[in-house]
Order: structure tokens, then sequence, then C-alpha cells
């Protein structure tokens, strides 16, 4: 008898296999980077909103002693942009610079001190142009075009009438309508953004090490750029110090590296400075939304009509992805019949947007769970009934064709509610605490990809050695998500092996197979499905060593891990004399696991750009948020948060808990502190002082429940566990200060000068009411 | 113009001729090559290039090289004894304090700091100890129980 038994670890809580590496200060991020040698980047940006271009001059800064190089946009006349139906932006400005702070020039130099000195020698003449700073006035008839291609500074325009809202809106009980404005956001990651570009002369041959969630995409942009054979380029990404979706497109800045490189013929690294990384956000753009609901008097929706405005910035960037979820992502998380949806993504003279961690969902998930709210204490309805009553019935298709196998909401209103005492507590605490609810959802990694190759969705490697060590290789992007510790995860449990005979190696693409990137939540359903696919093709080559070995068939091989063996009587074959059988025939064994979603999951055909917000599979996130209000101040202080995720299986409760707890946070931050502010054009809040990121005394405890709801495709039953719970939050907070002191909060954030100003706005109405009321 | 330098640096005795402008940053990072001290604001705004200065965590960003002459530095290289992680770098790992791990150097100097100081802090005292370090990946829930866990650990033995 033997007693091995395979060594499980799904659903444990697993430490990240990068951790130490993170804890000792040994993890190497891109600014770490240090060769002799090596060339100091610095970009001199334009300190005008909207201009045409009429002169750079950079002699005298390529005069100066110690600079070995100067590029401007007549260095290149390719366009960049993540989306192949939107490349329009120009790594350096030419002709034109649409908003303060775009590159217009850049310098390598002997170190940064000269690289400094050098812009402030570079002088640009300009013919200023007409600027504007809010989608509204970038939409005025006679407002000038950013880009001639985009008539009326419309980057795109989205319509969409499912089923008949005026006619749902007849029959509704009640029809509320209310507009929202959400402050424009940064991701704010920690890591300034870096990049490291080697360029060998004498093989024509380009590395750069990026700071970046989609290594990939950084590869075909400077193929794109440079006009290099894409085979001549090598993308490294070291550690990375968060993303957000700041990172998932690629940056201007890994684009000048390189060409400040190539025409130095050395190494260049660029590491910006926060107000640079500001500068270039990506984040989430200014929205403006009205939501008209209908709802019956027991709670029901019958229809939804939301328009939904982005500030998008100069660029178009993700911008069409971004409004297209705002709208296809009303759906999805409860039954709705009709909805019309106008959504309009403005260029407008500030620095672009992006795909901030709930791409376009999360402003309008803040609208539509606040009226949600709103409505149902009209209807003198608990809020949690009020979702309750319009869940969807899994598994379904929705009206616009997005494919729903889990669907866990429901226990996590449940767990929310029993957690936080909801029934007993609310509508029972003193005098200026309140609590509130709220539901939100996201993808598990959009269905379809941005290019359409033809490539499976997904693959992994394995490598397996004379040494008995099991190597994956993946693509898959580290950014702290912990995306290398659920594929060590993965193989390790299809093996039946302990993690520690795993090693993983990432983020090299003269290493590594290529992967789209991390966003969109991706990873963990993507890659994590190639990962098992890779270690089930490895585990058969195994058994079929085995049953060589132990001469048995391999339908009668029990793989333990550690042990194969035929039948339980049998001592079988540790996994190195396994290891070794396998090997005798062909040497290193490589196997490839692949993953491909199925055309179900890519969204209908109904309106144009429908396939956005296909995926493979949703989560859900249900939070019950605790406030104390104070009135004299106008201070709110969230006491406690309970959240419950349905991520389908938990692969990894300590890193869920961790995406979970994060989620909700950086919600936090959005609903009640952080906001860019612009003058002029100008960024005012390009540092984390002005662009206030909540501090460990401003931040809650965060309860955080586990659902499982086991989805059919997803690895184990995983689904997302890193951005749906964010959306939740912002409603969440302003229905529960609406609960303590009566007053709602539609515009974002919630700032103390805001809650001093309604407080204020309250009181004088209560007076004057009471002084009619005398008088009378 | 530059000064001689002469600190000990995480327990090593250390003469360096430094820059007057330059930041202990900076020296710390780009001449001395420890890499583990980050960059993450323009200035005092983050916490992330927290080292220990006479056991007192202070931010070498705002702190010329020139001006620890004499002092002992340690950065986050110099926690761990014989290749093991400290107490408060286990707490940082096995409790996943650490996301991104951008931050988590400034915050486990700043931790160490404090259980220095006071080896059994409260929930409140870990909160005003890193109150100015910035992480945004964590939402600080699990970083609070790395410190407690680090706490318990050093009283158990194990150096903070």
């Amino acid at each position: 008898m033997n007693e091995s038994a395979p060594i499980r670890n799904i659903g444990d809580y697993v430490p990240m296999v990068d951790g130490p590496e993170k804890v000792s200060g040994r993890a190497l991020y891109t600014a770490d980077i240090l060769e002799p040698g090596m060339l100091a980047g610095r970009i001199y940006r334009s300190p005008y909103a909207h201009a045409e271009i009429l002169e750079v001059d950079t002699s005298k800064a390529l005069a100066l002693p110690g600079v070995k190089a100067v590029v401007t946009g007549a260095d290149c006349d390719k366009t960049f942009g993540v989306l192949p139906i939107s490349r329009s932006e120009h790594p350096i400005a030419r002709e034109r610079v649409r908003y303060r702070g775009e590159p217009v020039a850049a310098v390598a130099a002997i170190d940064d001190a000269t690289a400094q000195k050098a812009l402030g020698l570079i002088t640009m003449k300009v013919r200023e142009l007409p600027a504007y700073f809010t989608s509204k006035a970038a939409l005025a008839l006679d407002a000038v075009d950013l880009h001639e291609h985009k008539p009326g500074n419309l980057e795109r325009d989205v319509f969409f009438e499912l089923g008949d809202v005026e006619e749902a809106f007849s029959k509704a009980d009640l029809v509320r309508q209310s507009t929202y404005n959400c402050a424009e956001v940064c991701q704010n990651q920690m890591e300034m953004h870096a990049a490291v570009a080697q360029y060998d002369a004498v093989r024509g041959r380009m590395t750069v090490h990026a700071s970046t969630q989609v290594p990939y995409y950084v590869h075909l942009m400077l193929s794109q750029i440079l006009d290099m054979e894409m085979s001549q380029i090598r993308v490294v990404k070291p550690y990375v110090g968060g993303g957000f979706g700041a990172r998932t497109e690629t940056l201007n800045i890994e684009l000048i590296s390189a060409l400040l490189a190539r025409k130095a013929g050395g190494t260049v690294r660029t590491v910006v400075s926060r107000e640079e990384t500001f500068i270039t956000h990506r984040g989430r753009p200014e929205t403006d939304i009205t939501l008209k609901l209908g709802m019956t008097k027991t709670g029901r929706i019958t229809g939804v009509e939301c328009e939904c405005h982005q500030r998008g910035g100069a660029h178009s960037g993700y911008g069409v992805v971004t409004i297209l979820y705002a709208g296809s992502m009303l759906y999805a998380i409860y039954d709705l019949k009709n909805v019309k949806y106008i959504g309009k993504r403005v260029l407008t003279n500030t620095p672009p947007c992006g795909a901030f961690r709930g791409h376009g969902t999360v402003d309008v998930r803040f609208a539509f769970e606040s009226l949600l709210d709103q409505m149902a204490g009209e209807l003198g309805l608990d809020p949690v009934d009020v979702r309750r009553t319009n869940y969807l019935n899994a598994p379904t298709f929705t009206d616009n064709d997005l494919m729903i196998n889990s669907y866990g909401l429901p226990e996590c209103v449940d767990w929310v509610e029993r957690e936080s005492a909801w029934r007993e507590r609310r509508g029972n605490l003193p005098k200026g605490k309140g609590l509130g609810m709220a539901c939100s959802h996201y993808i598990s990694g959009a269905s379809k990809p941005v290019n359409w190759t033809g490539e499976p969705h997904a693959t992994v490697k394995i490598k397996l050695d004379f040494d008995g060590s099991v190597v994956v290789l993946s693509g898959a992007a580290e950014i702290g998500q912990g995306s290398s510790t659920i594929l060590v995860q993965s193989v390790a449990e299809v093996l039946g092996l302990d993690m520690s005979r795993i090693r993983i190696i990432t983020g090299d693409s003269d290493v590594v197979p290529k992967d789209n990137g991390s966003y969109s939540s991706r990873v963990t359903f993507m890659v994590g499905n190639a990962a098992i696919d890779a270690a089930q093709n490895l585990k058969q080559v195994l058994v079929q060593a085995a049953a060589r070995r132990l001469e048995a068939r391999p339908e009668d091989i029990e793989c333990l891990g550690e042990v194969y063996r035929a039948g339980t009587q049998d001592t079988g074959a540790s996994f190195n004399e396994v290891v070794e059988e396998a090997l005798k025939d062909t040497g290193t064994i490589t196997v490839t696991g692949n993953y491909s979603t199925i055309p179900e999951s890519h969204g209908g055909r109904k309106y144009r750009g429908s396939a956005i917000g296909g995926t493979m599979g949703y989560s859900y996130s249900a939070q019950v948020v605790e406030v104390t209000v104070d009135e004299e101040t106008g201070v709110v202080t969230v006491d406690k948060v309970w959240v419950a995720h349905d991520c389908g299986k938990a692969l990894n409760r300590l890193t869920v808990e961790g995406q979970v707890q994060g989620s909700v946070w950086m919600g936090m931050g959005q609903a009640m502190s952080e906001e860019t502010g612009y003058h002029d054009g100008l960024l005012l809040t390009a540092n984390m002082l002005d662009y206030r990121v909540p501090t460990i005394q401003d931040s809650p405890p965060i309860e955080t429940g586990i659902v499982e709801s086991n989805d059919p495709h997803g690895p184990f039953g995983a689904k997302e566990a890193g951005e749906g719970s964010l959306a939740g939050f912002l409603p969440a907070l302003t229905n529960a200060i609406e609960d303590a002191i009566g007053v709602r909060f539609d515009d974002l954030p919630v700032t103390p000068d805001r809650v001093f100003a309604a407080i204020e706005k309250r009181e004088r109405a209560l007076a004057r009411a009471a002084a009619r009321k005398k008088s009378a | 113009m530059a000064q001689l330098l002469e600190l000990t640096l995480n327990g090593r005795p250390r003469v360096d001729a430094v820059p007057d402008n330059m930041l202990l940053l900076d020296y710390l990072r780009e001449s001395v090559g420890l890499t583990g001290t980050k960059t993450g604001c323009d200035g005092g705004e983050c916490g992330a290039c927290t080292v220990l200065i006479d056991d007192v965590p202070l931010l070498s960003c705002l702190t010329l090289a020139a001006s620890v002459n004499g002092r002992r530095v340690d950065t986050v290289e110099s926690l761990g004894e014989n290749g093991e992680l400290s107490a408060v770098q286990r707490g940082f790992h096995e409790k996943l304090g650490s996301q991104c791990g951008y931050c988590t150097p400034g915050f486990i100097m700043a931790s160490v700091g404090l259980l220095r100081r006071n080896p059994a802090p409260s929930d409140d005292e870990i909160q005003e100890a890193l109150g100015s370090n910035i992480c945004r990946c964590t939402g600080y829930v699990k970083i609070i129980e790395a410190v407690k866990f680090a706490a318990q650990l050093n009283a158990e033995g194990t150096a903070p």
C-alpha cells in the first residue's frame, strides 16, 4: 500500500508565489534596472491645451554637452492606439497638440540633470486654437474639431432600444428621472510609469522593458511606430507596481524611449514623475448620466432609459469600448426587458482617458443603484427586496444577447443582509448613522479579443525536464493581482503536486507564449483554463510513461501526484521515475494548453458594437456600507463595509479577499475624495496630496464574504474577483448617507464641503417649511 | 560640491563622496544600488521611500544624503537573518499585506520602526504609524493583519 495522495491547493489561503521577492526588496521593477552607461530620457510636454505647432526648436538642447539624442514629432509619422479602428495618436505630437502635457519632444542625456536642463532649452512656436474642457463645450455646434476624422468631436455615439421603453414607462406605477455626475478619476498606481529601451545597433534589435499590463500590445505598437519587424523586437515586463487599467494600452513613454534609444544607439531609461504619471493616466472619464426608470409598485423594473456622456480626452484610446460597456452592462445583473441607451464619447482637450478598473460600468452602476434605491424609498419598499424582485433567472441570455450561466447575486445579497444585520439595524441606528446597499457585476474577460488573429484566446506552455521540475511558461502579465500564483496553483492541482515543484516564467517575449495581457479580468478565466489544459496534457504524457514503466494499461494508472500506480496494491513509480521514463523517447517535454471562448459568449448583432459586454462568466457582488455623518463638519466616516462577491470558485481565498477588499476600497476613493481638477486644461491635482487617495486612517474594516456559484466554464468553476466589487461601493455609500441624513448625493465625489453645503440647504428648507407652518 | 559621507548602511560601515544636493533616496538607489527602496511620488506624498535612520522611519526622498553622516541607515534589504524573512516580512507575505509590492518596502520599514518602539501596537497605533504610507492595492485591511501577525511572531522571538 502506498499512502501517497494528490496534493490539493485550490480553495486554500495561498500566499503569492512572488511574495518573498516583494517583501525583501529583491523584486526588480522597471525603474530598478541599472545599466552602466545608460542614458536618462525626459519628455518635453506641451504647455498649450490646443494649438497648431508652427515650430519646435531643439537645436540648443542638442548642442548641450551630454545630450545624446533629441526626438520630435518629425522623427515618427506613424500613429498608435489600442483599438485597430482608432489608432490616431502620435507618440510625439505632430502638427497639433491637443492637451496640456502632450509630448512634443524628448531628450536622452548622460544623466537626469542634463536631460532636464536640455528640456529647458527647447522652444516651440504655435498658433493657439480654441480648447474644450467639458463634453458640453466640445459638442457645441461651432466647436473646432480636435481630429479631422471625428466631426463634432464625437469619438463615438451609441444608440440602441431593445423592447419598447415608452410603453414600459406607461405601464409603470412610478417613473423617475435623475441626473448624475461622476468626476474623472485616475488609477494612480504606486509605480510611476517607466520604460527602459535597449537598442542593439549592430543587430538592429530593440529590447524594451516596460511597466505594462499588455506586453503583447506594446510589442505590436513598437513594431508599428519604429517600423521594425516584430521579430526584431523583444518586450520584457519586469515586476509591475499596479495597473488598474492605466497600463492596458501602450503608452507614449514606452514608444518615446524606444525612439530615443534607436537614435542614440544605446540604452535609455525613462522614469516619469508622479505629475507625468497623472497626465498619462488613462483613467475613468468624467461622466454625465441622465437615467430614467419605470417601476411597478412591487418594485419590478419595467423600463430603463439611459443617456451617458463621457469626457474622453484628446485621443481615442479605449473610448469606443468604454462608451459601449456603459450601455451593454446595464444588463446582466437584473432582469431588464425594455432598455434604451444613448452614449456619447466626446473628444476634449484633456489627457486621454482609458480603461480604469470596472471599465465603463462603474458610473452607470452608481446612477442605476442610486435611482433604484430612491424609488424603493418612494414606494415604501426595502432596498434589498427591490433587488430581489428583479433577479435574473439563470442560465439565460439577456435581451442584448449576453450569456449568463452562473448567477450568485442572490447569495451575495443574502450574505450582506445577514452579516450587516440589515433587517434589525436599518432605520434603528442613532442620529447621523446610516446603512446603504447596492449590487454590481463585471465580466471575466472580454470574449472577443481586441486584435482578432484567429489564435486561441490564451496559450500556456509547460516544460518538464530531467530535473523533475515543472516550469510554466505564460505571457500573462503579473501586475500584483496574483496571476502567476493562480497559474502555479492550477498546474499543481491538476498534477496533484506540491506548488514548490512548479516554477513559473512570465513577461519575456523571447521566452514565453504570447498573451493578450492583464485587463478585463481575463487572466484567471482564460489563462487559467489554458494552464489547466496544459497540465492535463502533461498528465496524459506522464500516465502513458507510468504505464510503460509499470507494464500496465494507461487507463489503469492512478496519478497520486508524487506517485503513479496501477491499482491500490501497487507500490507504483515515483514522479521522478515517471519523468525519467517519459523523457526516454523525446528528451525535454513541452506541452501546450489552449483556451478559446465559445461563440455564444460573443454578444449578439442587435446593434453596432454589441460584442462589447460579452464574456464567458459574470461575477456578482453585493455590499452594505455603514456611515457616520458629522453634520457640523460634513465629514463622512465609513464605519464598516460588508461585501460578498460571487467569484464562481475561490481558487485562492487569500488573493480573492485581497482583490475584493482592494476593489471596494478603490470605489471608496472615487466615491469620497478622488477627482482630477483642471484650470484651462492644466492638471491641478497631479500629486497625491491634491488627488486625495484614502489613507489607512480613512479606511474601514471590510468584512468579505465569498460566494461560489461554480461557473460551468470557469477554471475549477472560477470567475473574476478583482473588479466587480468596485462599482457597488459608490451607490452603497450615497444610499447610506441618504439613510443617515435624508440627503441624496447624485454627484461624486461626496466631499465634506459638498455634504456640508447640502446639510445647510436642507436646514434652510426645513426652516422655511417651519416658518410657513407657523404663519399658516 | 560634494561631501564625504560616513554612515552605517544595513549594518556595514561605508564611505562615499556625495553631491551636496543628492537625496538619500537617490544615493541608495542609484549610487549604492539598493533598489528595494522605492520612488513613488515627486516628494513626500506616498511613503514608498521610507527607511530607518537610527531606528526612526523617515522619508529618504526628503532627506539629503549628506545629512545622514555618522548615522545608522537601514533599508528593506537589511531585514531577515540567514536568508529567512523577518517577522514583518513574513506578515506582509503570508497575510497578503503586499499585492503589487511597490509600496511594500516603505510599509515594511515603517512597521519595523513601529514594532521596535512598540512591540504590541493596537489597531489605532498601527494606523497612526502607517498613516503617511499609501497603498493602492490592498485597501489596508490585510496590511493591519500583517502587522498584527508580525507583532505576534516578534513576541515569539522572530526579529521584526
